[in-house]
């Protein structure tokens, strides 16, 4: 019976895989491109030499790291939508410690460590305000948190074309470079740094366990499964979910760190890159689960990076890897709701 | 208008909620429906409203059989339903309010409605500006609003569902007054209520429902005792009941007030000792809620205190009752007691203190096995919640309950359960007694109030009647109270 069911959930999940390659398909006949041509470029495009590879962990890190975070806030019953700001807030602190620190004695390890650390704490702080709308505004998440993200936006055009601009003129394409020291250590000709790949590893392992084994994860389930009866079974609810807001926003802030201290090595005005919202893809998709974040994760970069390609060689916009992506998720859930209503009938 | 209703049924899964139901209404009469709460009262007055459909049987208007789909079908046939619940749209102005249930065109025409109001009120005395926001009206107010509003839809037969709760003692006259004229202009006015002072004041006759079944049938003039009988009237079975020797005061209320939307209740003062089972009787919705929920910290008094075990703990949250030894379980056991999504270990580490940060997983199947044993739960460890039935549920919800304990309270602690898990809840909170806890319950289940309690507590319309020693009380004597009546003057504080 448990081992039907399962087998009959891995063929829904199949099944949503499918239909969201016959939609996509159906589009790209649609607009007069070749399909196979495109899913073939998107393959290349990912995987077929090393730097591609590399390139592909380079967007992984930061999505794993969001999709960590989300992890937590959906656990706890929230729709942190605010992700984005947060990432951008913890980039924004990132570069603000390393400006402090950059002309200081301090060895560079020290100044980078320190840094990530500060991003990680703006990311939290950033996360706080759209917990302390909800929890004493009564404001939505998802208003306090879209609300937030257009002011992280603000900010971050401001300081790049106000107090951080460049010497001389400000410019879209960010502060002033930081020196080589403060870059964390790559591997030699790309832009992966093994520190980065190491701190999104630990934080979803770290997330996984969280969830998993610790009365604190079983609380903060409890929290987001039923507010109510967490309360009457006592636990301090409107607590949980502000550290949860706070540990999700410290993960952002570490993905915005990275983004500064291993891609650009300076403030972007789209540091985000988005990753906020296809992290909530990510975890949509996972259905919560934080095993299947890695894996997906990385799926989810491939399409990103594979796509690149396409506009060159196919004459195709790159966001196609977008639209398979947002397909995959929207069918995942409808194949779900499906899944249940078939359930509830037999 | 006349309105027959012939051997109405109508089945929940398995429930009889109506069992051949037979009405006559003559035009031009107010027609009383009596009855306990489940009684069936609602669904036969949806079954007429068109809100849900009988499985059989016959609605006849005029002699004219009919078949009703919707309410909006209802109200094409004249026959308008006042809900409990005012259904409006209380963030809108009146006149839309009333423009939204009609028919019309893409424009409506506001000057005209305007009018017809302003028309329909005077006619009826109702003093209501159509301008104004119908969030700034009372309850009454928007009762008025709404029969005014099934009155210029063309309704010739008005079905009120307990329209006096929690309406002052004015509006109730006005809404009295209103329902006679209507009467006297030949319309059907259908009074469900199981305040039996408000159909003795008010209807021409009336017929008592239980257990889905019209019990019998009355006319002007009633005979109060014999309706009590009808509603209530069970074989009274009461076993040997458990006399508790009261310790130490474990609760304490001082002049205690509290407020919700729809009722007030006024300076209460009880003492609670331990090993004591008090029970809480009255109609849904008289007050015992509030209350309840008062004693645990849910709900913050306007006034007076609350005191456990000599401590002041008046306006502290639930959690430091909960400190203290006190528990709430509610009657809603998935919404509010129990997480769907877990499983029944999840649920008893949860209830546990933490130790340390990891869960111990194997302790916790153990925990669960031990109680899944010693409460008679009809489930496994991994069963979810929500898979359980109704009385494991309730199982569930008392096994969660830790020691040591000095108070429970418990809405409804049997309701929908089979006579099996009711003894066996029951013999589980006697233990808690004999531990030295003491129990205030809710429960419309006057058998069970008496058969439980050592003393019982009436509430009425926010009225709460002084400590009733169960053992000298009658469930007749209890029906009469509930029903509102045989309250002195001086006793409703």
């Amino acid at each position: 019976m448990m081992k039907n069911s399962r087998l009959a959930n891995i063929g829904f999940q199949l099944a949503a895989l499918v239909l969201a390659l016959l939609f996509t398909t159906l589009i790209l006949v649609a607009t007069g491109a070749p399909p196979l041509e495109a899913y073939k470029n998107i393959i290349l495009g990912s995987v077929s030499s090393l730097d591609k590879i590399s390139n592909v962990l380079v967007t992984w890190v930061p999505l794993l790291l969001a999709s960590a975070g989300l992890l937590i806030t959906f656990s706890a019953g929230l729709w942190n939508i605010g992700m984005e700001g947060q990432i951008t807030l913890g980039a924004i602190g990132t570069t603000w410690a390393l400006r402090l620190m950059q002309d200081s004695s301090l060895p560079p390890a020290l100044v980078i460590v320190l840094s990530i650390l500060a991003g990680m704490v703006m990311g939290a702080l950033w996360a706080s305000l759209a917990g302390a709308l909800k929890t004493f505004g009564g404001v939505n998440e998802i208003f306090g948190g879209l609300g937030l993200n257009f002011v992280a936006t603000a900010l971050t055009l401001w300081l790049i074309f106000g107090p951080w601009k460049r010497p001389g003129v400000g410019s879209m394409s960010g502060t002033e470079p930081f020196p080589e020291a403060l870059w964390l250590p790559m591997f030699p000709d790309s832009r992966l740094s093994p520190w980065a790949l190491v701190l999104a590893v630990v934080a979803i392992v770290i997330v996984y366990f969280m969830l998993q084994g610790t009365y604190f994860g079983l609380r903060l389930k409890a929290v987001g499964k039923n507010f109510r009866a967490a309360y009457m079974l006592g636990i301090p609810t409107w607590q949980y979910m502000m550290i949860s807001f706070m540990l999700c926003g410290a993960l952002a802030g570490a993905a915005g760190a990275v983004q500064v201290t291993a891609v650009y090595h300076r403030l972007i005005p789209s540091i985000s890159s988005g990753y906020g919202y296809l992290g909530l893809l990510v975890a949509m998709l996972v259905n919560y689960q934080a095993a299947w974040a890695a894996p997906v994760a990385l799926f989810f970069a491939a399409l990103n990076i594979g796509s690149i390609q396409l506009p060159i060689i196919l004459k195709l916009d790159s966001s196609l890897s977008g639209v398979l992506q947002g397909m995959l998720v929207l069918f995942v859930l409808m194949v779900e709701g499906v899944r249940q209503r078939l359930m509830r009938r037999s | 208008m006349k309105v027959e209703l012939h051997s109405i049924h109508k089945h929940f899964g398995k429930v009889h909620a109506n069992d051949d139901i037979t009405l006559n209404i003559p035009a031009g009469t107010i027609q009383g429906i009596l009855g306990e709460n489940g009684a069936g009262k609602s669904t036969l007055m949806k079954v007429l409203s068109g809100f849900i459909q009988a499985d059989s049987g016959d609605i006849l208007l005029d002699g004219k059989p009919i078949i009703i789909h919707s309410p909006a079908d209802a109200i094409k046939h004249g026959i308008g339903m006042l809900h409990q619940d005012p259904l409006d749209f209380p963030p809108m102005r009146i006149v839309d309010n009333f423009i939204l249930g009609a028919e019309g065109g893409l424009f409506p025409n506001r000057a005209v409605v305007v009018r017809d109001f302003k028309l329909l009120a005077e006619q009826y005395g109702f003093s209501i500006d159509p301008d104004s926001y119908v969030d700034a009206l009372t309850v009454g107010e928007r009762q008025q609003l709404e029969i005014l509003r099934l009155l210029w839809l063309g309704a010739r037969v008005l079905i009120l569902d307990e329209p006096t709760t929690g309406i002052s003692s004015s509006q109730k006259v006005k809404l009295f007054a209103t329902l006679r004229k209507l009467a006297a202009e030949g319309k059907t006015m259908i009074f469900v209520s199981h305040k039996l002072e408000d159909v003795e004041a008010l209807c021409h006759q009336a017929v008592v429902l239980r257990q889905g079944k019209l019990i019998g049938e009355m006319q002007k003039p009633f005979d109060p005792k014999k309706l009590v009988a009808m509603m209530f009237g069970k074989e009274i079975s009461l076993g040997a009941r458990q006399v508790a020797k009261p310790g130490e005061a474990i609760l304490s209320l001082q002049h205690v007030s509290l407020e919700d939307v729809r009722l007030k209740i006024k300076d209460v003062s009880l003492e609670v000792h331990a090993g004591e089972v008090i029970g809480l009787a009255g109609m849904e919705g008289s007050g015992q809620g509030p209350f309840l929920r008062a004693c645990a910290g849910l709900m913050r008094p306007v006034g007076g205190h609350v005191l456990l075990k000599g401590q002041d703990l008046t306006g502290k949250p639930y959690h430091a009752y909960k400190h203290h030894g006190v528990e709430f379980l509610p009657a809603s056991r998935l919404e509010e007691g129990l997480v769907p999504g877990l499983t029944l270990t999840e649920h008893f580490i949860l209830a546990e203190e933490p130790k340390g940060m990891f869960i111990d997983r194997e302790y916790g199947r153990k925990l669960a096995e031990e109680r899944i044993k010693s409460f008679n739960i009809k489930g496994t460890p991994v069963s979810t919640v929500e898979s359980l039935s109704g009385g494991n549920q309730q199982r569930a919800l008392l096994s969660l309950l830790n020691d040591p304990l000095s108070l429970v309270l418990i809405e409804h602690p049997t309701r929908g359960l089979d006579i099996e898990s009711v003894i066996y809840i029951w013999s589980k909170l006697k233990d808690r007694c004999r531990q030295g806890a003491a129990i205030l319950f809710i429960s419309s289940d006057l058998e069970e109030v008496l058969q439980y309690s050592d003393r019982v507590l009436v509430f009425f319309s926010g009225k709460v009647s002084e400590p009733l020693d169960a053992a000298q009380t009658s469930v007749e004597q209890l029906g009469q109270l509930i029903g509102g009546r045989g309250w002195p003057e001086k006793q409703a504080v």
